[in-house]
């Protein structure tokens, strides 16, 4: 499946392996959370595994120090818990690649971003209804937000009192 | 009042550009419509009946003079001339073609507007007391506070695919006029032991098919810390909240379902969790907000002005109107005007593009330029000498906008209903036109004194009939539309909600159902005794009984 990133598509150099599918030796694996152990196992690859939107952020801390990427799932576009799990995985401390999986649309992207998604990986059907250009116009479509805290460069907030933030900072 | 500064101004603008590429895509078939729904709705579109309508936010119900000139210059261009104001203080309008919308977006940015999130499932408008900064009874001005959570809530990455609408009312007085206990979140300003400014926080009301009254969740959260306590609830809410069925996705669902102990663990769970500084907007903005609600500079008016003396004494019209929509104000010689969109017969909250410019012009003659709208659909002009009022009187009635009855029972509440809306069961403003004729008299109306009277024509209850003293539900049973009557509800202080009466009516007995009423409560009531506290005294099935006698 196709991943978008703030640079455009990329072809994916994870694999999602199912439950009762065999584990290459090699190679970046997403694995679901019980086979994670198995998977660093492995003699060489990088780990991921899927948090589900019904997931538990905390249940994942202890693995934070192993895993490379967690991939959460959108169900649907219009079921936004992703969002808020992605916020609570990045404040529990976790600083691997955060993936965005599942039906999101390019108008969602600078959320996805500010919510500190790295990048989203999208159905091959959504990428030709939703090119890549798309999704890079949807990128800098909006600059701006006034919500502090957030995986972006600045808020509006900040930008208003440069000077108050350098005394502060 | 609050004036966009360049980011503000850039925001807007990016954001009319990014749903005019949305409405390229989705004439083009990139998005499907049900990707363009959401995107649509959360820049105010529906697709109703007959048309587009388009629900341009109002926060807080506040307009300059110049902001409702540009709503009228829409309403002519786009429109067809008029344009509905809302209980949630937006206006609706009823006729744009897709197309257009684009540009009326980016004539809205012209004057510092938008239709950001007046619909959808993320933060809608934030609504507050209409005489919010004026009313003599406020502990506090809640419109800065409003304006930082209109900011707040803009866009918000993680809080703009919620399971379901979010609706938070902010009031600054202990009496409430933004019926803030039938809101997703109700903020009630209080002060702490040391005299600083904080908010009760209430979650959980609400109106629509499973009316409720929200709870307290905490009862004083201090003003820097509200963005973060907001974005805890808010969180819980959105990982928690359900989304197997539409109908039980509003946050009072989840309060009602894990219990308010329960609920409030959790949010203070993660409130404790939060990074407060790097969460909370700097003190230097809150500041930099409050500054733009600066009052008006008010002249030092005498208590008593002759001319406003000589009208009263010798204007009975003038009078009326004096007694039944002036609201006292905190500076001597002013007060606050409401104007009423009700004329007898008409069409509860709608206004002409002319009307709107008069509107404008008398704001500018008489009140600083500032308008107001009320959540029961009607203008306020916040600000106005009293000496002035007669001047102002004579202009309003020029434009059949003198009705004097705000609070009575013809200043009625009502959803557009089956005239425009796709969702409704059935008609609401023939329904509130009847009535309102039917009790025209208004030596009657102010033997009656505050009865409220609120329509809905589904169960969704835009119309609020679950807080009307007495409430009207349209529904539908094999193609015929029928009303439900409820009793006893209201949004204020105590507030409750409407009990239903029993078997529905068909609409042509509705006037008379409710005359019926009113005249068991003008037999039984008790000197001083308004419409509630009677119904509240003799309970709901003295009044049932009245209902249903026999005509």
């Amino acid at each position: 499946m196709p991943l978008v990133d703030d640079r455009g598509f990329h072809g994916d150099r994870w694999r999602h392996i199912a439950d009762d599918e065999a584990l290459p030796e090699t190679g970046d694996v997403i694995v679901s959370q019980g086979r994670i152990a198995e998977a660093l196992a492995r003699p060489c690859g990088r780990v991921g595994t899927e948090l589900g939107p019904d997931g538990d952020p905390e249940a994942l801390v202890p693995h934070f120090g192993d895993l490379a990427l967690i991939a959460v799932t959108f169900r649907s576009f219009a079921d936004g818990r992703g969002f808020s799990l992605a916020r609570r995985l990045r404040a529990l401390g976790f600083t691997g690649e955060l993936r965005a999986a599942g039906h999101v649309i390019c108008d969602q992207y600078p959320y996805l971003r500010a919510c500190g998604f790295d990048h989203a990986e999208i159905s091959t059907d959504l990428a030709k209804r939703q090119p890549e250009a798309y999704w890079l116009q949807a990128a800098k479509s909006i600059t701006l937000g006034y919500q502090r805290g957030m995986a972006r460069s600045t808020s509006i907030f900040d930008g208003r009192h440069p000077a108050e933030r350098r005394l502060t900072a | 009042m609050y004036r966009y500064d360049d980011f503000d101004e850039r925001f807007v603008r990016e954001r009319v550009a990014q749903f005019r590429g949305q409405v390229e895509r989705r004439l083009s078939g990139a998005l499907t419509e049900d990707e363009f729904k959401p995107l649509r709705l959360m820049n105010g579109l529906y697709l109703q009946l007959h048309a587009y309508m388009l629900r341009v936010a109002i926060p807080y119900g506040m307009l300059s003079s110049h902001q409702m000139r540009q709503l009228a210059m829409i309403a002519d261009r786009w429109d067809r001339g008029y344009g509905h104001f809302t209980t949630r203080q937006n206006i609706q309008y009823n006729w744009p073609q897709l197309k257009d919308v684009p540009d009326i977006l980016e004539a809205l940015a012209d004057v510092e507007m938008h239709a950001i999130q007046t619909s959808g499932n993320c933060i809608r408008n934030v609504t507050s007391d209409p005489f919010a900064g004026v009313a003599a009874d406020e502990i506090e001005d809640p419109r800065p506070t409003a304006e930082m959570l209109r900011q707040w809530s803009s866009l918000h990455p993680e809080f703009s695919f919620l399971p379901r609408k979010f609706k938070i009312a902010i009031t600054g007085s202990p009496n409430d006029r933004a019926a803030t206990r039938v809101h997703d979140i109700g903020l009630r300003m209080v002060r702490d032991a040391d005299g600083n400014p904080g908010f009760e926080v209430m979650v959980g009301g609400g109106q629509g098919r499973t009316p409720m009254i929200a709870k307290v969740l905490r009862d004083f959260v201090p003003k820097q810390q509200l963005i973060a306590y907001l974005e805890a609830t808010m969180r819980v809410y959105n990982l928690h909240g359900r989304r197997d069925n539409k109908f039980k996705a509003r946050i009072k669902i989840l309060v009602h379902e894990l219990g308010i102990e329960e609920f409030t663990r959790q949010v203070e769970a993660e409130f404790a969790a939060m990074d407060l500084p790097a969460v909370s907007p700097d003190p230097a903005e809150w500041a930099r907000i409050e500054e733009a609600f600066t009052p008006p500079t008010y002249a030092a008016l005498p208590e008593v002005s002759p001319l406003f003396v000589r009208a009263y004494e010798t204007i009975p019209e003038f009078a009326a109107w004096a007694d039944i929509n002036l609201m006292p104000h905190k500076a001597q010689g002013y007060a606050g005007v409401t104007v009423s969109l009700k004329p007898i017969g008409g069409i509860p909250g709608d206004a002409t593009s002319d009307q709107m410019r008069i509107l404008a012009d008398a704001a500018d003659r008489f009140g600083f330029g500032q308008l107001r709208v009320a959540h029961e659909q009607n203008i306020v002009l916040p600000d106005v000498p009293v000496n002035d009022l007669p001047a102002l009187w004579r202009m309003l009635a020029a434009a059949g906008l003198d009705t004097p009855n705000r609070g009575l029972i013809t200043d009625i509440i009502a959803c557009p209903g089956l005239d425009y809306c796709s969702l409704a069961t059935a008609r609401s403003i023939p329904i509130a036109q009847s009535i309102s004729e039917r009790f025209a008299d208004l030596k009657r109306q102010r033997e009656i004194g505050p009865l409220a009277i609120k329509i809905s024509g589904c169960i969704n209850a835009c119309g609020h009939h679950h807080v009307g003293h007495i409430g009207v539900l349209g529904l539908e049973k094999h193609g015929q539309e029928y009303y439900q009557i409820t009793l006893g509800g209201t949004p204020e202080g105590d507030a409750a909600v409407g009990v239903n009466a029993g078997p529905g009516l068909a609409a042509e007995q509705v006037p008379e159902a409710i005359e019926r009423l009113v005249d068991h409560y003008l037999n039984e009531r008790l000197d001083g005794e308004t419409f509630l506290k009677t119904y509240r005294r003799l309970g709901h099935d003295a009044f049932k009984g009245a209902l249903y006698a026999a005509g």
